[in-house]
């Protein structure tokens, strides 16, 4: 088969950076291709240059559907059959479903808008790979899932023949995860070419046929996913080994930090009973609406249980609000940290240490500069945060590193009880792998950790014990050493 | 699957924001008429379209700027000059309809256009371009024209236009006015661009997802002049009818009303973040606040409870708009 998209030495820098180096690739029609690697590797230039939104340097060569250039424009790029799906979807949530999909009839000198062609458009592009939406409502009443649909139909409007998305899954649950690779089976049946870009690639390499590594805007190369594994892919992305294990601590002598009993909130989650014990890393794994983040957010009192008890050191408390969850010990780092987590805008140092405001307040209640900046730079120390500057924003640090930011902010309350909810979502290898090293410290000091995760990997290797939630109930406890993957997989979605 | 899926378009508009504020004007219309005998009258109606025309037309001209993601606020200046530069000049050398009209808008149009060169290379909020530019536009007109009024204007204008006319039994004629004729164009003109035209959907595309509209390859840049220069548009012609109403010019009276407009055109479902309003919307909206002004007033209450009123009805229609919307994402999420 003839490759559809050739390129060869792409290079490109941006001032003195260097952020793709004599790369070449090549895509076949039909294929679906993974491009992977961590964030600064280069994924996003090389599909700006694919996109024509970026000029390569002088020297490189690209050959497009047979057509040969030293550069792209976006319209020649479109023009010849490239569609992009950005991460945000680049939808127009306050337009209808037909409108997102045909948009591309809008271009063009000014005219009045042909609706009929508009609806009959979009319904063909839906039609073609079997997508059912109502091509009336607005796309802002969409579920993610189905956002990404309309996404992939406006490409297919748009004689789409190399279709590019960027991190498809992130945001999407199990269950939606198959439809989108069912719906990539159907696309590379129509000979269009699929490129990935992901970091979560158990689920990619089930439809992909090869895999491209990047790593510091150089080829690594290009294998077989047939030959490719967690492990191995880990490697070459980052030219690191990772060995996932947990030392078995025994934590049975240590006391009791939490005791669950009987916990109920109707609706959400049933008679859940467990314990955690001091140093203790206790995975809680489940599908999405399992319940396990409403479990989490009783815990940490923004979800009153109807029954059952919560002991604390022994103590029974009543958890009515976070306030009181705080000033119980328990500290919980939110799943989702971009919007619940962090104030994207304020400094970083800001974020440190809004929760201990209270502690640093002097007389009159006002904060003493350098007891602020002692509290900053300890935990900056502490965690490893990789800050040019704390006065910026913390919009301006990598995803990892805002996750950090987020613990150090909660390990400020000096918690003895620490949730964690999905702590690795959007954050690449090496960063998960520091964030998994500072939770194994916060462990070994004596603080309580309960992991939620529906990545079974991490819950497996990074906990000391796993319970398994379904629908509402807990339905399994797994110590990691006698137990696999492949086990706990069954017992999540069984 | 998805039991809206059925739904039908009578029922999706009901539980639009245009739907409900239909039923909330329906509702204080019945109200008016039943409570007083001068409201629904066909005279108080023409009365009100006229003298609401200024207001409506800049509130067509608002919309598009709302819809794609800005705000004008100095519209009210840029009429006040548009008026002045048209009428000074029709009266020294003695201007027509065509000349005087085509003065008027292309120095509205200008005006639009320099808002829009200032929001599009200073990149910064178009409000506070727009509350600089009301400032400089005002200053400029009053500095220059010392503040004087015009009261003789040209024969031919001061007439104005009376078409169709019919004289009821006790004797009142009613007509199309150069007012309601200039509202009626102005909605119908912003109707079609905006449902009926390419540039009116990117202007939509625009508001809603500015970067997903620029990656897509539309003009952000000569959709932020197209839809300033038409503001500026629509402030030309409302001078004039208002001038025409007003049988003078006067460069100090508009100034002040342009928070009336924005007023008629957020209770009409526009949003302040862009992307969403619709004509029928802001035509409900100044048929809303037009009746509870001059309803108020008929039924004999002082003016400044009128005032009052409107700013009641504007946060119950803000909240309960907040309210459906929470209530929406609420079933969402759980």
């Amino acid at each position: 088969m003839a490759a559809f998209l050739e390129l060869q030495r792409i290079s490109k820098r941006f001032g003195g950076v260097r952020a793709l180096c004599d790369v070449d690739l090549a895509l076949e029609a039909g294929e679906v291709h993974c491009l992977v690697g961590e964030n600064g590797s280069g994924k996003s230039t090389l599909i700006k240059i694919i996109a024509g939104v970026q000029p390569p340097e002088p020297g490189g060569r690209i050959v497009l559907a047979g057509e040969e250039r030293t550069r792209l424009t976006p319209a020649e790029s479109t023009r010849l059959g490239v569609q992009v799906i950005y991460q945000d979807l680049s939808l127009f949530p306050n337009l209808s479903v037909a409108e997102n999909i045909a948009i591309g009839l809008h271009l063009g000198r000014p005219r009045s808008v042909d609706w009929r062609a508009i609806r009959t458009a979009a319904e063909a592009a839906m039609a073609r790979i079997g997508v059912a939406l109502d091509p009336d409502v607005k796309v802002e009443t969409l579920s993610i899932a189905d956002r990404q649909l309309v996404a992939i139909c406006r490409a297919m409007a748009a004689e789409a023949r190399l279709v590019i998305m960027d991190e498809p899954t992130a945001s999407l649950t199990r269950h939606e995860v198959d439809a989108l690779l069912d719906l990539v089976r159907e696309l590379k049946r129509r000979d269009i070419c699929v490129v990935f870009v992901s970091h979560r690639l158990d689920e990619v390499m089930e439809v992909a046929e090869r895999v491209t590594v990047l790593r510091d805007g150089r080829k690594v190369g290009t294998y077989e996913a047939a030959e490719m594994d967690d492990h191995r892919l880990a490697l070459l992305m980052t030219g690191k080994e990772f060995r996932y294990d947990l030392k078995d601590v025994d934590v049975s002598e240590q006391p009791v930090a939490l005791a669950v009993e009987g916990l109920t909130r109707t609706g959400d989650y049933e008679e859940v009973s467990f314990t955690l014990r001091r140093g203790e890393i206790l995975g809680i794994t489940g599908l999405l609406g399992s319940g396990r983040t409403e479990l989490a957010l009783s815990l940490f009192g923004m979800n009153p249980p109807d029954a059952g008890t919560i002991r604390v050191k022994g103590r029974e408390v009543t958890l009515r609000s976070n306030r009181a969850a705080i000033e119980a010990g328990i500290a919980y780092v939110s799943e989702d940290r971009l919007t619940l987590g962090l104030v994207l805008e304020q400094p970083i140092a800001a974020n440190l240490v809004v929760t201990i405001l209270d502690r640093l307040a002097g007389p009159l209640g006002l904060i003493r500069r350098a007891d602020r900046e002692a509290a900053v730079t300890g935990w900056i120390r502490d965690l490893g945060i990789k800050v040019s500057n704390p006065a910026n924003p913390v919009r301006t640090l990598s995803g990892g590193n805002q996750q950090r930011v987020v613990l150090a902010k909660w390990m400020a309350t000096r918690p003895r009880i620490l949730i964690l909810d999905s702590p690795t979502v959007g954050v690449d290898i090496s960063a998960k792998d520091g964030i998994y090293e500072i939770v194994k410290r916060l462990a070994a000091e004596g603080v309580a950790i309960i992991m939620i995760s529906d990545e079974i990997p991490e819950v497996l290797y990074h906990c000391h014990r796993v319970l398994v939630m379904r629908a509402g109930r807990l339905t399994g406890a797994f110590r990691p050493r006698d137990t696999s993957e492949a086990a706990l997989r069954v017992a999540v979605n069984a | 699957m998805r039991e809206r899926f059925g739904t039908s378009a009578l029922a999706r508009f009901a539980g639009s924001h245009e739907g409900r504020l239909l039923a909330v004007t329906l509702a204080v219309v019945a109200g008016l008429s039943v409570a007083t005998t001068g409201f629904l009258t066909v005279q108080n109606l023409f009365d009100l379209l006229t003298s609401y025309a200024f207001l409506g037309i800049l509130a067509a001209g608002l919309l598009v700027v709302l819809v794609a993601g800005g705000i004008d606020i100095s519209f009210t200046a840029t009429a006040s000059v548009a008026q002045y530069l048209a009428l000074s000049l029709a009266n020294a050398y003695g201007l027509g309809w065509t000349t005087t009209f085509a003065l008027a808008v292309a120095a509205g149009v200008a005006c639009g256009l320099v808002n829009a060169w200032l929001v599009d290379t200073l990149r910064v909020s178009s409000i506070i371009v727009t509350i600089a530019t009301l400032n400089i536009f005002y200053g400029l007109l009053v500095f220059v024209t010392g503040g004087q009024y015009i009261y003789a204007l040209p024969d031919w204008f001061s007439a104005g236009i009376f078409w169709f006319e019919t004289v009821d039994a006790e004797g009142v004629s009613y007509g199309l006015n150069l007012q309601i004729l200039l509202l009626v164009a102005a909605f119908a003109l912003t109707w079609l661009l905006l449902n009926r035209t390419t540039i009116g959907r990117q202007i939509y595309a625009l508001g809603g997802n500015r970067d997903a509209a620029r990656r897509l390859g539309f003009s952000t840049r000569r959709l932020t002049f197209f839809v300033y220069g038409y503001m500026g548009l629509m402030a030309g012609l409302a001078s004039l009818a208002q001038a025409q109403l007003a049988q003078s010019v006067a460069p100090t009276v508009l100034v002040g009303r342009e928070l009336d407009v924005l007023a008629a055109v957020v209770l009409g479902g526009a949003s302040l973040t862009g992307g969403v309003g619709s004509v029928l919307g802001t035509v409900l909206g100044l048929v809303l606040l037009a009746a509870i002004q001059s309803g108020l007033v008929i039924v004999g209450v002082s003016s400044y409870w009128s005032q009052l009123c409107v700013g009641l009805v504007i946060l119950l229609s803000v909240s309960s708009t907040a309210l459906t919307l929470r209530r929406r994402a609420g079933r969402v999420s759980a």
